[in-house]
């Protein structure tokens, strides 16, 4: 009782200071926070399935995150017609060796008995099928991007509704999970952390320099929207009469009305998400999980195979980070591969739930929203904070200036000291796990 | 005639020299891991910015040094500094041990535990460095510049293919071999190392013969410490310093250790010098040495380079793959499965 008593004095809270920085600052901003809190709730859920749940360490948070993007940008731009005409027989060729390759893997991984023997074939199959890609591939994506570089010097994507990269963005990130936890799961808790830190690092590259399939830094904007669009609101009698009714200035108004149907939107996944993790969590599925993350010994001994389990979890909770990441490019509108950064995509996430209360998805949300508030929130306090200190310098002071310069990166220093805060003296977070006798 | 030597010459400048000075201080790095890893049990992933950490105190004071008007000769200034970066990143490192580690440690909490707080570390360590002294670029290495000139070793023997050795390189390798002696005669022969290693082969038999764990926990921090600032100014001597770059070096140097296997210090070294080599050979582009050695007048199209720069660690990552798949405890046995 007390607990749920303290569940909604916390979201009240919460609720009540996105509503002062509408008041305070604009509804524009508030709205946006709301946004971005919606979707860092989601994606704090898929690390606490993985963490709260099962005791995983992912330090890779950042790349699976980037394969939704990658997905939100392939489902929805339209295919570039001139780049398939010039290309598209060594691209069909590419993607046929590509699956070839896959199909013989996992083929071999299948017919053939656990030994060195099948891992060697596999190994070879990749070796074999890599270099024939470079070999028939890599002329193909010179030609690819030598097709109007400047605009698109890509292949594009499949011109299909964004929505639809949601869920597509958790299943490749969720397959990509089950290729690493495959591999490093069932051995020492550090592996996977290494493990994880590599793909995504890997990932991200693959986003920045692979041209023909993302522009690489020259980025993809102008995704096409889920949502309306602000100049086509400004220009429609309904929306007139409604802005006319309220009072508002449909300028000002078509943007905050874009904003909430993304926040709609987002709502309703956070709720699907939440609703089935705790329906899992309560399940017996959710307590086998808790005992093998509280006694794996004893859990083994009682005929749980722990490492299949830890491997379900693990690509559940990437698959929802995915669906978070895909869910994040949309809003942004465009795919910008230099901006996955650890920090903002891997670390964040981690204060949130550790934060929020590892273990309790309630928890978790409480913790996107909160971090995420505090985040943005941080850097005008932060700026404010440095003035007031170097306010006795003199104003060409450059100790002063490389003061102000350098803000920015305490924000690397606050998250660092409030994760280490967090985890000595409130390890069970806002909202702790509830355990039931 | 001289194809295959010019093949061989090229081999030597392009591939064997940088990846030995790469490799040397990548071991020194995955030294450090394996240290903490051995005596205090965790994969310690603030150790990239404990490197860059030492590096930017031994720049400060290499600047500090140059405008004093300080000089080695031909030496770069910073070896002078280096005793005072690794100080001050020893009492760091320490203090980092004293306010976080050590209550965990008290608590006896999970690895992973440990390996989330060095993650907080990590951060902390990173976000002052970029306060300090900034996210770019930072060259400070100065005196001479190379020890044979690619033209000099041209005129000497006549070749149409030269191989330079920085200074840089050098002083690499030979510090790591200085390092490496003191290091394992420290562990084997001292009062001090033996009791740590005694404490990393079985814990509680160590504090039953009267091992101060405090003491041996202490030591350790120094070493690692040591080990970062020496490998991260070796590698900043070398190429540059970047913040960013040794948050990246993280990625090797754990893949140095285990594929070494964790824990076990030769295995840190040879596989220092795996991965760097394999990185190297791997993103090394072929096309001029296949020009030399196929006979006739072929001609290589394309670089012949297996995988692109912008992706050299993936080679680490796969490197870690295929220990973990076939020998997860490393070539050389380390205590980790």
């Amino acid at each position: 009782m007390i607990s749920s008593l303290r569940n909604v004095f916390y979201f009240a809270v919460m609720a009540g200071l996105i509503v002062l920085v509408g008041q305070l600052q604009s509804w524009n901003l508030a709205l946006s926070i709301l946004n971005l809190c919606l979707i860092s709730a989601v994606m704090a859920l898929g690390v606490n399935m993985q963490w709260g749940y099962a005791g995983l360490f992912n330090v890779g948070v950042m790349g699976f995150a980037a394969l939704g993007g990658l997905a939100a940008m392939l489902v929805s731009v339209p295919p570039v017609q001139e780049a398939w005409s010039a290309a598209g027989a060594g691209a069909w060729v590419g993607l046929g060796i590509f699956l070839l390759m896959v199909v013989a893997a996992i083929t071999i991984y299948r017919k053939l008995p656990r030994s060195g023997l099948r891992t060697a074939l596999i190994m070879l199959v990749v070796i074999v099928g890599y270099v024939l890609l470079r070999v028939y591939f890599d002329p193909t994506t010179k030609v690819i991007e030598k097709v109007n570089p400047a605009a698109t010097g890509y292949l594009g994507g499949l011109g299909l509704p964004i929505i639809l990269s949601w869920p597509l963005g958790g299943l490749l990130a969720g397959a990509v999970a089950w290729f690493v936890g495959k591999i490093t799961l069932g051995l020492r808790s550090d592996y996977l952390a290494i493990a994880t830190l590599g793909i995504s690092e890997i990932i991200v590259a693959v986003l920045k320099h692979e041209d023909w399939m993302t522009r690489g830094v020259k980025n993809v904007t102008g995704l096409p929207r889920p949502v309306p669009y602000e100049v086509n609101l400004q220009n429609s009698q309904w929306f007139l009469d409604l802005c006319e009714r309220l009072g508002a200035d449909p300028v000002t108004f078509s943007s905050i009305f874009v904003k909430l149907c993304y926040a709609m939107l987002f709502a309703v996944v956070l709720l699907i998400v939440l609703w089935l993790s705790e329906r899992a969590l309560r399940s017996p599925w959710g307590r086998m999980m808790r005992a093998i993350r509280d006694n794996e010994v004893s859990a083994n001994a009682m005929g749980k195979d722990v490492t299949a389990r830890h491997l379900q979890v693990f690509v559940l909770g990437s698959i929802v980070v995915g669906i978070a990441g895909a869910m994040l490019t949309t809003l942004d509108g465009q795919l910008t591969p230099s901006s996955y950064q650890p920090l903002r995509f891997t670390f964040l996430i981690w204060v949130m739930v550790i934060v929020g209360g590892s273990g309790n998805n309630w928890g978790a949300v409480l913790g996107g929203f909160v971090i995420w508030f505090f985040w943005i929130e941080a850097e005008p306090l932060g700026l404010w904070l440095m003035d007031l200190l170097t306010s006795g310098l003199s104003e060409d002071s450059a100790l002063r200036d490389h003061l102000l310069d350098s803000a920015a990166h305490m924000r690397l220093v606050t998250m660092g000291l409030i994760l280490l805060l967090a985890l000595r003296f409130n390890p069970r977070g806002l909202l702790p796990e509830r355990t039931h006798q | 005639m001289s194809d295959p030597l010019n093949a061989a010459a090229l081999l030597a400048n392009f591939v064997i020299v940088p990846a030995v000075a790469y490799g040397s201080q990548l071991a020194l790095g995955a030294l450090g891991v394996t240290l903490i890893y051995g005596i205090l049990r965790f994969s310690n992933f603030a150790h990239g910015d404990t490197m860059a950490f030492g590096t930017m105190i031994t720049i400060l004071f290499t600047w500090w040094f140059q405008s004093l008007g300080l000089s080695l000769g031909p030496l770069p200034t910073a070896l002078l500094a280096l005793p005072f970066g690794i100080a001050m990143c020893a009492l760091f490192v320490l203090l980092c041990d004293r306010l976080v580690y050590r209550f965990h440690r008290a608590r006896r909490a999970d690895p992973v535990i440990f390996v989330i707080a060095s993650v907080g570390v990590m951060f902390v360590m990173n976000g002052l460095v970029r306060f300090i002294i900034g996210p770019d670029d930072q060259n400070f290495s100065d005196g001479q510049r190379f020890i044979i000139k690619a033209r000099e070793f041209k005129q000497m023997t006549g070749l149409s293919e030269g191989i330079s050795i920085k200074v840089s390189q050098g002083i690499t390798v030979v510090t790591m071999i200085l390092v490496v002696a003191a290091l394992f005669w420290f562990l084997n022969r001292t009062r001090t190392g033996k009791s740590m290693r005694a404490y990393s082969d079985n814990e509680d038999l160590a504090l039953l013969s009267g091992i101060s764990p405090d003491r041996v926990v202490a030591v350790t921090w120094i070493l690692a410490a040591a080990l970062a600032t020496i490998a991260g100014t070796l590698y900043g001597l070398d190429k540059s310093f970047k913040p960013f770059t040794y948050f990246q070096l993280l990625l090797p140097i754990f893949a140095s250790a285990i594929v070494g296997g964790l824990g076990n210090p030769i295995g840190a070294i040879a596989g220092g010098f795996v991965i760097a080599f394999s990185e190297i050979t791997v993103t090394y582009a072929y096309k001029k040495f296949a020009n030399y050695i196929v006979p006739g007048d072929w001609k290589a199209d394309g670089l012949m380079q297996l995988l692109s720069t912008n992706y050299k660690f993936a080679v680490s990552f796969l490197i870690l793959l295929m220990v973990l798949l076939f020998r997860p405890t490393g070539i050389f046995k380390g205590k980790a499965v």
